[in-house]
């Protein structure tokens, strides 16, 4: 979170923050959905695998154990090895991760969530319409309406989503819809300590992120899937899938 | 339940998404596919020979199909939302045609095919027989017991008119559910336009090998003879199509291996560990291979009737063993393995849950009583008594 | 035949425009008030936006040293509930000796310009807190590298 941000946000959030102390926790009435795009971005240079963000997610969004919106990868490239790097993550990076067995190579930790993306595989697939990309760029699903037919679980080729067992739904990372709609970050950006996931607006043209994307090079994952994913990647190695 | 892994797999893909009911759904409708397709070539081709097992065909497809939803049903989440699917189809899925295609198929293209055909039977057996029999045939002629010539020759013409209709609605059917797997670009072991098509052909073989089964056993029940002509005619359409299915199969396979994307190592090495009994063994060479080369035999020597006739039976059940390892190697096999490419998981499949293998005997069995009951209600072959009785009609 | 056709086909139209919820399709091929339905969820994490209202001498610490960028909730857990009746609901005390090493634990696989130390020879089983102030973690005189 850079403090450029921070003013941006700021006099949203205490707009919002009235409507949560009133108990009466409900869209910011200043937020229009055509005014924001919304994506997210990574700067794996920075991620020191702490995990910050999978239990911060868990605990925002309750998702049940052994489920993941967002989960952190740890990789190992032995010198030339891309095409068979070393990767794990238990329990999804929760509880960090324990030095690697073997030292040397390459090493770094890829968050990964929900791409949101603009041509997204998982809303073509749902049968009855219970999944879509909101107006501004979300990727959600309507629990109220979802039949858990599984088929946007098959569709989704970042392993994104998964069954809720005790909504026997679909589920998936909201981009905290209900935060950034008030004017807060997202729970994973909340708490990650180095600034490696920014939030980013693609549509508020004050929004750091264009700065950003205009002078380094981002890759997101899976390109040739042509999926328009939001989710930028800074230092992205091609071992990474 | 800890579900052993190999590798590495994305967290949320550990637990396998389509079970074994999803492995069943495609072989019940390939089965109505192709008994209606076989059905279709005496109708429309008219092939002669195959006569004798039109109208247990257009039974085995009924029967079929009535049971092919359940396990779709048995396997969502909310079944009681699925509804849905005919109140709002998402245009762009391929599984939202689904319930519209089903009903079209049901509807407008078996059920009134058989109501045509067995139309006369159905008002001669009103008149013929008392009680609750009575009543319910009553019902079925819907009012309608004109059974003059004029009006059986129209009879003929609109079945003959619905069975050309029904063989594109039969291809669509299925290929719809070829469909579903083929269009999933973010799995590799689906992805492929020739999916489609290759459900379709092997929907063909294991429809045709129900029937001629079917054929043989029910005959053999009834202590009549079997009409070895038919048998014949019926086992070399078997065989044409399945050359065709396995060609299909063979060509998407050496595709697979000559261009060898960047999943290829990883599916590769499925095929030789977790998928190789299923795959290698079961589907291609027990499966596919042996019954095509049993049935390349009997077209090629000159062998007794009697060692025809267990060629066939061999040559049908290893088929429709080979059709469901098919089915069960696209779903689970295509759920196996990570789309990162690095690891595999492993299918736990359940007893006595809603989604396990005594459910998916259940419902294997359950089309096999339907069609019983249809077979009693309208006898799929000229009833002995019935014409006796209703001679001079 | 065709009569129970043409039935079918009006009495599922007339069942559609009964069933289909209302707002279907007013932005989109789904339910419009589902938006706002996931857009109304409470929230958990307060924002360090929220905190830094009250706990003005804490942000003045945080914001000469190392660890301005990391936010309160990052380390302190979800606050919106203490936000909210900061007398009823108090964070819990945190155990620095748990805290720190999530992040500074010598581990190869992180960053190499990332300060990391192995705990035990570092401090020798001394919470980190008896050198280091975890709001502003340089050195506090007395203690030693």
């Amino acid at each position: 979170m850079t403090r450029r941000q921070l003013l941006i946000l700021l006099p949203a959030a205490a707009v919002a923050w009235e409507h949560i102390l009133a108990g009466t926790p409900e869209a910011s009435p200043n937020y229009t959905m055509s005014e924001h795009w919304w994506g997210m971005l990574m700067d794996i240079t920075k991620c020191i695998g702490c995990g910050s963000c999978v239990r911060a997610c868990q605990l925002e969004n309750h998702v049940p154990d052994g489920y993941y919106r967002t989960w952190v990868e740890r990789y190992q490239v032995l010198d030339w090895t891309v095409e068979t790097p070393h990767v794990d993550s238990p329990d999804g990076g929760k509880n960090g991760f324990p030095p690697p067995k073997e030292v040397g190579g390459k090493n770094f930790f890829v968050p990964k969530m929900c791409n949101q993306c603009a041509d997204s595989p998982c809303t073509q697939v749902c049968p009855v319409g219970a999944t879509f990309v909101t107006p501004d760029g979300v990727v959600l699903v309507d629990q109220k309406y979802c039949l858990g037919c599984r088929y946007c679980v098959q569709a989704c080729p970042y392993g994104c989503r998964f069954i809720n067992p005790s909504t026997e739904t679909a589920n998936k990372c909201t981009l905290c819809y209900h935060r950034i709609t008030k004017g807060l970050t997202t729970a994973c950006c909340e708490v990650c300590p180095t600034g490696t996931r920014q939030l980013a607006d693609l549509k508020n043209p004050k929004d750091p992120i264009h700065e950003f994307l205009k002078n380094h090079s981002v890759q997101v994952l899976k390109p040739h899937l042509a999926t328009k994913s939001k989710c930028f990647y800074y230092g992205l190695d091609g071992s990474v899938r | 339940m800890q579900i052993p892994v190999e590798g590495f797999m994305y967290p949320n893909e550990v637990e396998l998404q389509w079970s074994v009911l999803i492995v069943l759904y495609p072989f019940l409708t390939g089965l109505v596919a192709g008994a209606f397709i076989l059905a279709s070539l005496e109708r429309v081709f008219r092939v002669e020979a195959v006569k004798p097992t039109y109208r247990l065909a257009l039974l085995t497809a009924l029967a079929f199909l009535i049971v092919a939803p359940l396990p779709l049903q048995l396997h969502l989440g909310h079944p009681e939302r699925s509804f849905e699917m005919y109140l709002t189809p998402h245009a762009s899925s391929a599984m939202s045609m689904f319930g519209f295609v089903y009903l079209w198929y049901l509807l407008a293209v078996l059920v009134l095919e058989i109501w045509l055909d067995y139309r006369r039977d159905i008002v001669v057996l009103s008149q013929t027989t008392t009680g609750w029999r009575r009543l319910l045939y009553r019902m079925l002629t819907l009012g309608s017991t004109n059974v003059s010539a004029r009006s059986l020759a129209i009879d003929e013409r609109v079945g003959w008119i619905v069975t050309v209709i029904g063989i594109p609605s039969a291809f669509l059917l299925h290929g719809y559910v070829g469909f579903i797997f083929g269009s999933i670009k973010a799995n590799p072991w689906w992805s492929s336009p020739l999916m489609p098509v290759v459900f379709i052909f092997s929907a063909m073989v294991s429809g045709v090998a129900t029937v001629m089964l079917l054929y043989m056993l029910l005959n053999r029940l009834r202590g009549e003879p079997i009409d070895m002509r038919c048998v014949d005619t019926v086992a070399k359409y078997l065989f044409y199509t399945f050359i065709i299915d396995f060609s299909l199969e063979m060509l998407d396979l050496i595709h697979r291996i000559y261009e060898a994307d960047e999943s290829f190592r990883s599916l590769d090495f499925m095929v030789h560990t977790k998928l190789y009994f299923p795959h290698i063994v079961v589907q291609i060479l027990l499966g596919t291979v042996t019954p095509i080369v049993l049935l390349a035999l009997t077209q090629v020597v000159k062998l007794s009737e009697t060692l025809r006739r267990r060629i066939y039976v061999v040559a049908g059940i290893l088929t429709l063993v080979g059709i469901f390892a098919m089915r069960w190697n696209v779903v689970i096999g295509g759920q196996l393995f990570s789309k990162s490419f690095l690891g595999y998981t492993t299918y736990k499949m359940g007893w006595v849950t809603r989604e396990g293998l005594l459910t998916a005997i259940v419902l294997s069995i359950l089309p096999v009583v339907f069609l019983w009951i249809l077979v009693k209600l309208l006898p799929p072959w000229p009833e002995r008594h019935t014409v006796t009785e209703t001679a001079g009609d | 035949m065709a009569a129970v056709f043409l039935v079918g086909v009006l009495a599922f139209l007339g069942l559609r425009g009964l069933l289909v919820p209302r707002s279907f399709g007013q932005y989109g091929h789904y339910r419009g008030d589902a938006i706002k339905e996931i857009a109304a969820l409470p929230v958990s994490y307060a924002g360090h936006q929220v905190c830094e209202g009250c706990h003005t001498e804490v942000l003045d610490v945080k914001s000469k040293g190392m660890h301005k960028g990391v936010a309160c909730e990052s380390c302190h857990g979800p606050q919106a509930k203490h936000a909210d009746d900061p007398a009823a609901v108090q964070p819990a005390k945190l155990d620095t000796a748990v805290l720190c090493v999530r992040c500074h634990a010598a581990n190869s696989s992180r960053p190499k310009n990332f300060p990391q130390v192995g705990a035990a020879e570092h401090s020798g089983g001394e919470a980190c807190n008896t050198c280091h102030q975890p709001h502003s973690p340089a050195m506090v005189a007395g203690g030693s590298q």
